[in-house]
């Protein structure tokens, strides 16, 4: 018995979309950090049902995502620490507070 | 059938993660709602016979990822440990949803209106084996990936080195 690969096209959809709405409603930096791992797990999650559902013989959809994983692990080291030096900065941790660039 | 049943509980587990994870105002409570998101993340790859991607899941997302989102939760933010309440615009809010709302639809309708998904084949539940990912992984021919292997991990000792400079304190003198 085979799950069809339209649940989990419509499972990452929704996770990706909620995901999308946590970024454009956060406003703590670290919380918006946190939106966009789910949109990165909910296209990791389509990589991999397309490649084994459509494509059972290739391996392309598996090293997308395992390549994924280790970019996003990377991503969030970086974004982590410059998050540190805003908060060290500007003594807060949402975006409204960081303005100094503008203008 | 037991797929079926798997697959239902790993979405309702997932699904509500997240919908908590976005909405909840703790932010602590947004990083473990964002682990248990990955546990049902990595409960799919095993569904889909994948071990060795749902393996990598746990042991770099679930282990690394979330350690750091803790540290650095720790390091920040005392006050929203004690329960900040962010003051959300309504309007942020709505607009949020409503493109969300749009977004989601015209994905599924596109997704659904598509042909490639009645291609789907039939596949035996077998894992694919480790040999096969291994000699993937170091070899150099077409549909093998030295190359990206190397960068990534050159990659990722750039982005520790990176890391570590952006956020060294600078001492005042």
């Amino acid at each position: 018995m085979m799950i069809p690969v339209e649940c989990y096209y419509a499972l990452s959809a929704l996770l990706f979309f909620i995901g999308v709405y946590g970024f454009v409603t956060r406003r703590n930096l670290i919380a918006m950090l946190i939106s966009i791992e789910l949109v990165l797990n909910a296209v990791d999650i389509n990589f991999a049902a397309f490649n084994r559902l459509l494509f059972p013989g290739l391996n392309e959809g598996f090293f997308m995502t395992l390549f994924s994983i280790g970019v996003s692990a990377a991503e969030s080291a970086v974004a982590i620490a410059i998050i540190l030096n805003v908060y060290r900065n500007f003594k807060s941790d949402t975006v409204d507070s960081i303005s100094e660039m503008k203008n | 059938m037991g797929n079926i049943i798997m697959f239902c509980i790993l979405a309702v587990v997932i699904l509500g993660s997240a919908i908590m994870c976005v909405t909840t105002k703790r932010i602590m409570r947004a990083a473990t709602f964002l682990l248990f998101v990955l546990f049902g993340v990595a409960g799919l790859y095993f569904l889909l016979d994948y071990t060795y991607l749902g393996a990598a899941q746990i042991a770099v997302y679930a282990g690394g990822v979330t350690m750091i989102y803790v540290f650095a939760i720790q390091l920040v933010s005392k006050r929203t440990l004690q329960g900040m309440v962010e003051n959300l615009k309504q309007s942020r809010l709505l607009a949020g949803a409503l493109l969300s709302l749009v977004g989601l639809a015209t994905v599924l309708m596109v997704a659904m209106k598509n042909e490639f998904i009645f291609r789907a084949a039939e596949v035996n539940d077998v894992e694919v084996p480790m040999r096969t990912i291994g000699l993937a992984l170091v070899g150099s021919e077409k549909y093998q990936y030295v190359l990206p292997f190397e960068f990534i991990s050159l990659f990722l000792l750039a982005c520790i080195i990176g890391a570590l400079v952006v956020s060294r304190k600078i001492k005042e003198d």
